[in-house]
């Protein structure tokens, strides 16, 4: 065992003689190879003979410390890990730019590129991992780099000299860090990632958003849920990138960062066992014992890893085994920081939260806070750090060590040094424990002292204290607070507020609607943090609510969001119990023609249709139709100038009408026409809830007017105008709005209603029981005590409209969210059992 | 191994907070689940109050909301939470170098239940 070195010397010159120590090999001088190495001399350094192959021309270095050399915070001669003279000491060979072509495992050699043989008793692969690079027309072209390697930062920073546009393709740790670099370098830079958030493995929606707009503020180009389409390519270089919705971005530099790929080639090559990375036993041991392998590379219990923790484990296992001393290697817990300057952002386990696990999420807007952190029986599983990563290190720890940490639950989301303070007092307790001069509320500057004041001025409740004292009234994040103070100033007899939106909130409806317009809310995310949602991703009653108060809010800006719509808006028909849909074509004022009767007529045949039948809207309802069916039907149906119907949104449904004054001898106006043109100005917007209109041409009211949310009784004189009647589970007639001489102040009117309907009712709510909460008055109040007003309503309402009356079905027709209508696959078993 | 593996597609055809659906020819609709936070999840497409579709439902955290009445099942358990009682079918679920895999004794094996 302790050979002198004058001995080992004599061996490496004449390799013909026998060995008296075994020949180590190892391919791959990265991070893994050599600290492999490392451990196994601070264990024996007589036991190995080393040999190192690198592909690289260089020493071994911190890889992770590429992403600031390219942004010139650091220098390559600063993240150097091993010299020359580490090699030298430890008399280890180091075969630099000569990387290994083969493994001949019965002759037990490998083979360099240069031709050289290097016989082995152990190997140790370590060759790291490959970049990914996406399969698009132009992936060849020069200027298409990748971010693994020293000569990969080479590229970029000549490219960088030069100025001009990056792209970054890949939103994850590697991509952002190359963005930031080369931004920081001078580049004008835009990342394209699929994903619709940033860095999704490591991210939840809420810290991906905060990401993005960060980013933004610096100059970046963020695209999100950008797919790339083709690197463009001008003679023979890299001129832009093309998605595939059409937007181009010019590039002089593209950085693929998709991801990456164990580097498996050699080992599957010769023929070691290889699924997704090189398979290891718990001590890193692969399917031919005398081959060992680690890092990157690697699978180890079904997994494979992209980060360097789990690599220092890994390598003491080796050594331990290498050395006889086997211990084992049980897998790593990890956890992400991402490198970019002035960002502050962890995250670590399980954050999927569900079952059992319960989120505590702190936001604070103003400090650009965003912590949350998951439970799951007693014992911390997941934690999201934005803004302020200083507990990381600590709920990683709690996390590694699966603590229980019910004692500090309270406080764990404030961290380590409020949770380990033993201070879990009761919180109303410590509330009460505050002088007088404490600020309770940031926003609106409001002291204790003044918040119980007005408690004890008779506010007893949350919303009283709100709108006496402005505490809690803007971002809510002292809700807690106030709500301890009255509890403590009051005992019992506190006073529940308005409810809230729902249980993420301590909103009502009316404060978001209010929040958004004031703060300039224009995403559901940022409602999320600037509101202080408790919740990371809100619930199924509060995104469609929050989708609709901002589509209400923003039209022509907010971008719909498909996936907080309930079923029959996101497919655009009514899903039945047996989850088959029904199809209402659109009859405008309940009219139609042979044409268009014909193809009904026919797509019920064609798609075997069980059932059609007139609704009680004047409609024809075709039933049973699959949602994969959906597009051809509406495809149909359109050809026949038919467009969607809308009965399955919250929003215009139908118009009635009767014959009126054309055919009927009572008739005093043109119902039908009048119908008509209300339906056309009207179709297509989304409401709060549903919306039925009815025209009757005189006061027999065959269409039923009078209990619809917008009801038109012609008479001899003019047009009578009826609001909030309705027909469902609680018939409420109309009540009298209005008369109007004119068509087109009936026109108006209706306009003008709808749009006060869609800026104050909640949503979910319909006419009905909107007027009976807030009053006919109040209605009437909005609508004319200024005279403008229902001008300026009904202005807002048509400019919105401008941007609703697509065809929602002829867009699917052509291929928009067609994913929502295939199955991704089929399964047919007996075609697998025979392939088996 | 992979042979007990049913690859079942790319990650990416699901985006994330929405489900796609998977017939199985004479078993019982499989619903694959993608949540916000990148976690996958494969259920019989049947929700145990009344068969709804839940991958219609409005997915929140690993939960699902039932299209037909609003039930929230859990992605992991497929158990229905809070008040409700009731309990759909999960199938084991891996994803691999950007794929879906399904437990191929647990999809075929529905045929003859
Ligand atoms: C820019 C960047 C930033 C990163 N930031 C972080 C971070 O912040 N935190 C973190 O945890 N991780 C980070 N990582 C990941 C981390 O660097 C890797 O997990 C780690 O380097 C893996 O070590 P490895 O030895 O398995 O592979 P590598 O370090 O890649 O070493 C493999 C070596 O093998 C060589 N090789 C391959 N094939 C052959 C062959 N046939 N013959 C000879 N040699 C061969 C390669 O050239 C390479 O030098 C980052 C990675 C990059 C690229
Ligand atoms: C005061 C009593 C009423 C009288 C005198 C009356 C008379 C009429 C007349 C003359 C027509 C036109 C028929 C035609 O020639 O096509 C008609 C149509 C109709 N009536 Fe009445 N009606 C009365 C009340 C009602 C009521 C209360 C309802 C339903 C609640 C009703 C429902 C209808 C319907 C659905 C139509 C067809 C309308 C259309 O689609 O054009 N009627 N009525
Ligand atoms: S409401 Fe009057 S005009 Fe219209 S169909 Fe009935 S009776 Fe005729
Ligand atoms: S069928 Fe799912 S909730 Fe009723």
């Amino acid at each position: 065992m302790n050979a002198p070195t004058t001995l080992m010397e004599e061996d490496r010159s004449a390799s013909v003689r026998p060995h008296l120590r075994e020949r180590l090999v190892v391919i791959g001088n990265g991070m893994a190879g050599c600290r492999a190495v490392e451990e196994i001399l601070a264990r024996d350094p007589n036991r190995f003979d080393v040999t190192i192959f690198g592909a690289e021309p260089r020493v071994n270095y911190n890889r992770i410390m590429l992403s600031p050399v390219l942004s010139g915070e650091k220098a390559f001669e600063d993240i150097i890990i091993n010299g020359d003279d580490w090699y030298a000491e430890n008399a280890i060979t180091l075969v630099a730019g000569d990387p290994v072509v083969s493994i001949d495992r019965a002759t037990k050699t490998v083979v360099a590129k240069s031709g050289r043989v290097e016989p082995y008793d152990r190997l140790l692969i370590a060759t790291g991992s490959d970049p990914f690079i996406i399969p698009v027309p132009g992936k060849d072209l020069a200027g298409v780099v990748t971010f693994r390697d020293l000569d990969d930062v080479d590229k970029m920073l000549s490219a960088a000299e030069k100025g001009g546009s990056a792209v970054v393709i890949g939103g994850g740790l590697l991509g952002l860090e190359a963005a930031h670099g080369l931004s920081l370098r001078g580049m004008k830079v835009a990342v394209v990632h699929l994903m619709p958030t940033l860095m999704e493995r490591q991210l939840d929606e809420a810290a991906g958003y905060l990401l993005k707009t960060e980013l933004e503020r610096r100059g970046q180009t963020i695209v999100t849920g950008g797919d790339t389409a083709e690197i463009v390519g001008r003679d023979g270089h890299v001129s832009a990138v093309r998605l595939k919705d059409g937007r181009e971005f010019a590039a002089d530099i593209v950085v693929m960062a998709v991801g990456i790929r164990p580097g498996t080639t050699l080992a599957r090559a010769a023929g070691l066992e290889v699924e997704r990375g090189i398979v290891v036993d718990d001590h890193m041991v692969t399917s031919d014992p005398a081959v060992m392998a680690v890092g990157e590379c690697v699978q180890h219990r079904g997994n494979c890893y992209g980060l360097v923790a789990p690599l220092w484990d890994m390598c003491r296992a080796l050594a331990d085994q290498a050395c006889e001393q086997p211990s084992g290697y049980e897998g790593s817990v990890t956890s992400t920081k991402l490198k970019v300057s002035g960002i502050d952002l962890f995250s670590a386990g399980d954050f999927s939260g569900g079952d059992g696990a319960e989120d505590i999420v702190m936001r604070d807007a103003s400090r650009g806070l965003y912590k949350r952190v998951v439970v799951r029986d007693n014992k911390l599983v997941g934690a999201v750090l934005y803004g302020d990563t200083a507990d990381g290190s600590w709920y990683f720890d709690l996390l590694r060590k699966g603590e229980d940490i019910s004692d500090i639950r309270e406080a764990l989301i404030f961290g380590q040094a409020f949770a380990s303070g033993g201070a879990l007092l009761d919180p109303n307790a410590a509330v009460a424990a505050l002088s007088d001069d404490a600020e309770i509320c940031g926003c609106n500057g409001v002291t204790k002292g003044k918040v119980v004041a007005t408690i004890n001025g008779g506010a007893c409740s949350l919303d009283a204290v709100r709108s006496t004292c402005k505490a809690s009234a803007s971002c809510g994040s002292c809700t807690g607070l106030v709500e301890s103070l009255l509890a403590s100033t009051l005992g019992g007899a506190v006073q529940s507020g308005p409810k809230t939106m729902c249980k993420c909130t301590s909103f009502s409806h009316d404060d978001v609607r209010r929040l958004i317009l004031e703060k300039d809310l224009r995403a559901i995310p940022q409602v999320l943090q600037e509101l202080h949602w408790t919740t990371p991703d809100g619930c199924s009653s509060c995104r469609p609510a929050l989708n609709y108060y901002l589509l209400c809010a923003w039209p022509g800006e907010y971008v719909d969001d498909q996936k907080s719509r309930f079923v029959n808006e996101r497919m655009h028909a009514n899903i039945q119990k047996d989850g088959t849909y029904s199809v209402v074509p659109r009859m405008w004022g309940g009219l139609t023609n042979p044409r268009e009767l014909r193809a009904i007529a026919d797509v019920v045949e064609k798609y075997n249709a069980p059932m059609v039948k007139v609704t009680g809207g004047q409609r024809l309802d075709i039933f049973g139709i699959k949602k994969e069916d959906l597009p051809a039907v509406w495809a149909d149906l359109n050809a026949a100038g038919m467009v969607s119907g809308h009965a399955y949104g919250k929003s215009l449904r139908t118009v009635k009408t009767c014959v009126g004054s054309e055919w009927c001898r009572f008739g005093t106006q043109d119902s039908t026409g009048l119908g008509v043109k209300l339906e056309r100005m009207t179709w297509g917007s989304w409401m709060p809830h549903k919306f039925k209109i009815a025209v009757s041409g005189c006061p027999r009211n065959c269409a039923e007017a009078t209990i619809k949310d917008f009801g038109v009784v012609c008479v001899d004189s003019g047009y009578e105008l009826h609001v909030g009647g309705n027909g469902g589970i609680k018939v409420r007639a109309t009540d009298f709005l209005c008369k109007v001489i004119t068509e087109d102040e009936a026109m108006e009117l209706c306009a003008a209603f709808i749009q006060l309907y869609r800026e104050q009712a909640h949503y979910l709510e319909r006419t009905a029981p909107w007027i009976e909460r807030v009053g006919l008055d109040h209605i009437k109040a909005g609508l004319f005590d200024q005279p403008d007003t229902v001008k300026r309503l009904a202005a807002r309402f048509r400019y919105s409209q401008t941007f609703c009356q697509d065809d929602p079905w002829a867009q699917r027709v052509a291929g928009e969210d067609a994913d929502l209508h295939q199955h991704m696959a089929q399964v047919r078993p007996l075609q697998l059992e025979a392939a088996q | 191994m992979i042979g007990d593996w049913l690859d079942i597609g790319p990650v990416d055809q699901i985006t994330p907070g929405t489900a796609r659906t998977l017939p199985v020819l004479g078993g019982d609709e499989i619903a694959v689940f993608r949540t916000q936070a990148n976690e996958f999840y494969a259920l019989i497409n049947k929700c145990p109050h009344k068969q709804g579709p839940l991958s219609q439902g409005i997915v929140h955290g690993n939960v699902v909301a039932c299209p037909l009445h609003n039930w929230n099942i859990s992605l992991k358990t497929g158990e229905a939470l809070g008040e409700d009682k009731g309990c759909v079918p999960t199938i084991p679920l891996r994803v691999d170098a950007g794929r879906i895999y399904l437990l191929r004794s647990a999809v075929v094996g529905k045929r003859a239940a």
